[in-house]
């Protein structure tokens, strides 16, 4: 059957102009990707069936020979999931080379209908199998960015910030769950460590719902950094949440729990000795109205 | 020869850098030795450095909290220093939170915590300083 893929490899200029325009009018997505481009990646993508090495065949996908071609189509998928095309748009790209390699075998069969038969059989499951790969490594593609994606969120939401020399804070936004904790109470601690606090203040005015998984995890954490030396206070609890925290019989009652992240902030500064207190400007006229009366 | 830790005396104090992975059996040595040493020298702080304890376990974990318990009963008090963040989370999640142990970052605050336990004992100066400001 190689004399199919020689019959490409002759035709390979008929079968890339042929394609482009199958192409052009298959691809919707014009505003993503350029004339130009599309045109590299097809002749790419062809050149790499037409050098395959020797013993090579059509039949066997999972031959070595084919895994340029293979490692072509990925990173192709892998980009355009980044791009924005959808699965279908993706694989229509190699699925809309069929029709021209149809029309090779035609010409190679003239008026052999089964070898047309056989080899119309072989160019389907060969391009299904193609686009098949395409549509995986789309899908691979597209879970990496969403894998990344929540790596981002998650280092995002999870700043450990200095409020003073010796103090940091851990401002918590959205809800809680196992993994995240784990992030914050790795970060926390490590803060402790970098910048050598004695006092931690966790804020939870952005946590939208404290459970009892949730509220384990944050004496977890508080305990952690009480082994380390630290001593943590628990700041921004709203009503409910503090009516919740008693409904469910969680005991906050070991740890500091402060309204406000001012008045844990105050609280902090206290106890390591020190006092924010009120500069009175020499030049400070009070009323100016009087003056001018 | 026999693995030891070694305990060094500043004046009152009683200073522990453990730099070595401890094992059930080294643990147990420097808790004699500790508990030896405490009542030789009359100490009235102990500080144990951990800040190089890279792996606990819970028998490591109940160690340091019975050497605590032991040395306040000979009337010294104890600071853990230096403990790093995966040996905390290991001890949490181990469900060892060491109620009965005093923590501190570093040997500096660690023996600063001694100082003003030790010279001024029975004082109370804790909490004075709580409802002067508002």
């Amino acid at each position: 059957m190689s004399d199919l893929l020689s019959a490409i490899r002759q035709n390979r200029d008929f079968i890339l102009k042929d394609w482009l325009q199958n192409l052009k009018s298959a691809v919707q997505r014009r505003d993503l990707i350029g004339d130009r481009e599309l045109e590299t990646q097809a002749s790419e993508m062809l050149a790499a069936i037409a050098e395959s090495p020797a013993g090579t065949t059509l039949e066997d996908f999972n031959n070595p020979g084919w895994q340029p071609l293979k490692a072509m189509l990925a990173t192709l998928s892998a980009s355009r999931a980044t791009q924005g095309f959808s699965p279908s748009e993706t694989a229509l790209f190699v699925l809309s080379l069929k029709p021209s390699l149809f029309s090779v075998a035609r010409k190679q069969r003239g008026s052999d209908a089964d070898g047309l038969y056989a080899d119309t059989i072989l160019i389907n499951d060969f391009i299904d199998k193609l686009s098949l790969h395409t549509t995986d490594s789309y899908i691979h593609g597209r879970d990496q960015v969403i894998a990344r994606q929540q790596e981002e969120m998650l280092e995002l939401s999870t700043p450990v910030v200095t409020l003073w020399d010796g103090i940091v804070a851990l401002p918590l936004i959205g809800t809680l769950d196992s993994a995240r904790t784990q992030v914050v109470m790795e970060s926390l601690l490590q803060a402790i460590v970098q910048t050598n606090s004695r006092f931690a203040i966790i804020d939870i005015t952005g946590v939208p719902t404290v459970d009892t998984l949730v509220a384990q995890h944050l004496l977890k954490t508080i305990t952690a950094a009480r082994l380390m030396g630290a001593e943590c206070i628990l700041s921004g609890i709203r009503p409910q949440i503090a009516q919740t925290i008693v409904h469910l019989g969680i005991n906050l009652e070991d740890v500091i729990t402060k309204s406000k992240l001012s008045d844990a902030f105050r609280l902090a500064l206290e106890r390591s000795g020190r006092k924010v207190v009120r500069i009175d400007k020499p030049g400070n006229v009070n009323s100016p109205v009087l003056r001018g009366a | 020869m026999m693995e030891r830790i070694p305990i060094l005396r500043i004046g009152n104090y009683l200073l522990v850098t453990i730099q070595v992975d401890m094992h059930d059996k080294l643990a147990l040595t420097l808790q004699d030795d500790l508990t030896t040493r405490i009542s030789e020298v009359n100490a009235k702080g102990v500080l144990i450095d951990i800040s190089s304890l890279e792996i606990v376990d819970s028998f490591i974990g109940r160690t340091l909290a019975n050497i605590a318990s032991m040395a306040r009963v000979l009337d010294a008090h104890t600071v853990v220093v230096g403990m790093q963040p995966a040996v905390a989370i290991t001890l949490v999640e181990l469900g060892m939170s060491l109620p009965g142990i005093r923590t501190a970052l570093n040997v500096e605050s660690g023996m600063e915590y001694l100082r003003e336990t030790v010279t001024s004992p029975e004082e109370g100066d804790d909490d004075n300083g709580d409802s002067t400001e508002d």
